[in-house]
């Protein structure tokens, strides 16, 4: 996948990403609307199928709410790359099928609107710069973003899919 | 063997588990309120299974109840139809999900708990493992009653000595993160030990573990003792770490804190409160799962008696639930809010994360009780909030400034 890079800071919470009051809701097109709206009014209005965000540490922190994903990916956001997330947005993420990646260099070495070429299931991550290497899902997570989404693992695996989650290392 | 994680797994699973293994493991409750449950139950239709156990199931409506939209009545009505059609009892509409959680006795000490929201964390401070997921995790739950976790290392926070007078649960909880950072305890969980904290009652407890998400933890953790098993009214069950290997342990002198500040616009940018006092305030909010408890309006209100708070600070107070507005209604604390000026709201989660009552506009600021200070979370992204204990909030809604209730003035 290619595409520009949106660049954010550190500790880009879930009330940035989505703000309370705009949750209220569970229409994807409506959450896309409202993605990064008052962090990044432009996000919407200028993003592209295939853009990556990259951000610094602690990515998605606080509020559980799976809306702060869904709208990143209903953006048409190819991954997401930062030097660390959050624990619950990372498994949201996995679970609904928006690749992440773990790369502490990558929110210093890339610049807003850098083109970039990453490859979600190795990590690569090709710029003008070179190539960084990321540290994409492993073990469980690696499984259910192979499946495509959490529910698309059990509704093709059944609960043995979920069960053998426990003999993933 | 082990840390309280271990222990509490390896008991659930009949065998040793330990920091590192990826186990899947039945929970005892899964809890989920009116934003995030409406998407747990998308997802639980989508597998189009039989539901795993009604009884089992708590809904809460307290993010936006009364709805102050007709999205929100929206979403509310979704929520009870899935309840009528499931035959789902546990749909409570009686303040926060965390505090109905405790006050309902719906978690217990050794056990397993799930909650559709980053704060379900809290009842850890009953030593059960609480964790919060998204609501596509819920949603499976909803349909297994089991999910995967990681079994998470284990960082000691061992809090020596006792907390002087007029410094609380949040102070301690804020200072942690002062030195450990927002991501500090990232895929741990955190078991707070030592003296001060043996020595808290529940509520106390409760905060310690609420805020254990705002670093970075997967859970908070106390170990069970007297105090818990009278108020989960339990069977004592004899639960402790066993030779425990921490990850990292923090020890805190608890005899030399102040009062704690979190500055906008992160909660690991903590201060002494005398580095901030006389900063003007717009709004106070006293309130939210961290700190809208029994004990924390008693303090609110024994500063607030007899006196008003300033005109230009609103001031705004919301029980963290029924139960809790009940108890302070019969202490003669809502008398006491309501004749210094304070407005009482519904219990719920108020102001604190923006959606429906005290929203801050640009350029304001507030000290709030609650846990996050992110930009917009309040309110405009342009306000600033400041974090601390419900003794300062009081004190600072008198004054109109950030203020050490030790130097506020005598009541008239």
């Amino acid at each position: 996948m290619s595409g520009r890079v949106f660049l954010l800071g550190d500790g880009i919470s879930t009330d940035a990403i989505m703000p309370g009051r705009y949750n209220v809701t569970t229409d994807p097109d409506a959450l896309r609307r409202a993605c990064l709206v008052e962090a990044r009014p432009d996000f919407v209005q200028t993003v592209q199928p295939g853009d990556v965000i990259v951000a610094g540490r602690n990515f998605g922190c606080g509020s559980s709410r799976e809306h702060a994903p869904l709208s990143i990916k209903q953006n048409g956001i190819a991954a997401v790359i930062a030097a660390g997330f959050s624990r619950i947005f990372y498994r949201n993420a996995v679970n609904i099928g928006l690749p992440v990646i773990r790369c502490v260099e990558a929110h210093r070495v890339l610049r807003e609107g850098d083109h970039v070429t990453v490859d979600t299931l190795t990590g690569e991550i090709v710029g003008r710069y070179g190539v960084l290497l990321g540290e994409p899902p492993s073990g469980v997570a690696l499984r259910i973003i192979e499946a495509g989404s959490l529910l698309e693992l059990i509704g093709n695996g059944g609960w043995a899919a979920l069960e053998e989650m426990q003999h993933v290392s | 063997m082990g840390t309280l994680t271990e222990e509490i797994f390896s008991r659930r699973l009949g065998r040793a588990v330990h920091a590192g293994d990826t186990v899947v493991a039945a929970v005892d409750v899964a809890m989920a309120h009116d934003v995030t449950g409406p998407l747990a139950i998308e997802a639980f239709r989508q597998l189009q299974a039989p539901l795993w156990d009604a009884s089992r199931i708590v809904f809460s409506f307290d993010h936006v109840m009364p709805a102050n939209t007709v999205a929100a009545a929206e979403l509310h009505r979704m929520i009870r139809e899935f309840c009528v059609e499931h035959t789902i009892t546990n749909l409570f509409a009686e303040g926060i999900c965390h505090q109905v959680m405790v006050d309902r006795h719906l978690a217990q000490p050794g056990g397993v708990v799930v909650g559709a929201d980053s704060h379900s964390t809290t009842y850890g401070a009953l030593g059960c493992f609480a964790t919060g997921l998204g609501s596509t995790d819920i949603g499976v739950v909803f349909a297994s009653g089991k999910t995967w976790f990681r079994i998470p290392e284990t960082i000691r926070i061992d809090v020596r000595g006792a907390l002087p007078t007029g410094v609380y649960a949040k102070d301690l909880a804020l200072n942690v993160i002062k030195h450990l950072g927002a991501d500090g305890a990232d895929y741990c969980a955190v078991e707070w030990t030592g003296d001060a904290v043996t020595a808290m009652g529940v509520e106390e407890r409760l905060t310690l573990c609420n805020l254990s998400t705002d670093f970075g933890a997967k859970t908070g953790l106390v170990a069970p003792d007297e105090i818990t098993f009278r108020h989960t009214r339990s069977e004592p069950i004899d639960l402790c770490a066993v030779r425990p290997e921490y990850a990292q342990t923090l020890v805190v002198d608890a005899e030399t804190l102040r009062p704690q500040i979190a500055v906008h616009p992160s909660i690991d940018n903590v201060h002494d409160i005398d580095e901030l006092s006389g900063t003007p305030l717009d709004e106070v909010f006293i309130g939210s799962c961290t700190n809208g408890r029994l004990s924390d309006l008693a303090l609110a209100a024994g500063i607030l008696a007899g006196r008003s708070v300033n005109p230009r600070t609103r001031t705004i107070v919301v029980p963290a639930s029924r139960g809790v507005y009940l108890d302070a209604l019969a202490a003669g604390y809502i008398e006491t809010f309501a004749l210094a000026g304070a407005l009482v709201l519904n219990p719920g989660c108020g102001p604190c994360l923006g959606r429906q009552h005290g929203v801050v506009g640009p350029g304001e600021r507030v000290l709030s009780t609650s846990n996050r200070n992110y930009p917009g979370r309040m309110g405009s992204p342009d306000a600033q909030i400041f974090l601390a204990s419900p003794a300062v909030a009081a004190a600072s809604a008198v004054a109109g400034v950030i203020t050490d209730p030790a130097r506020l003035a005598p009541a008239p």
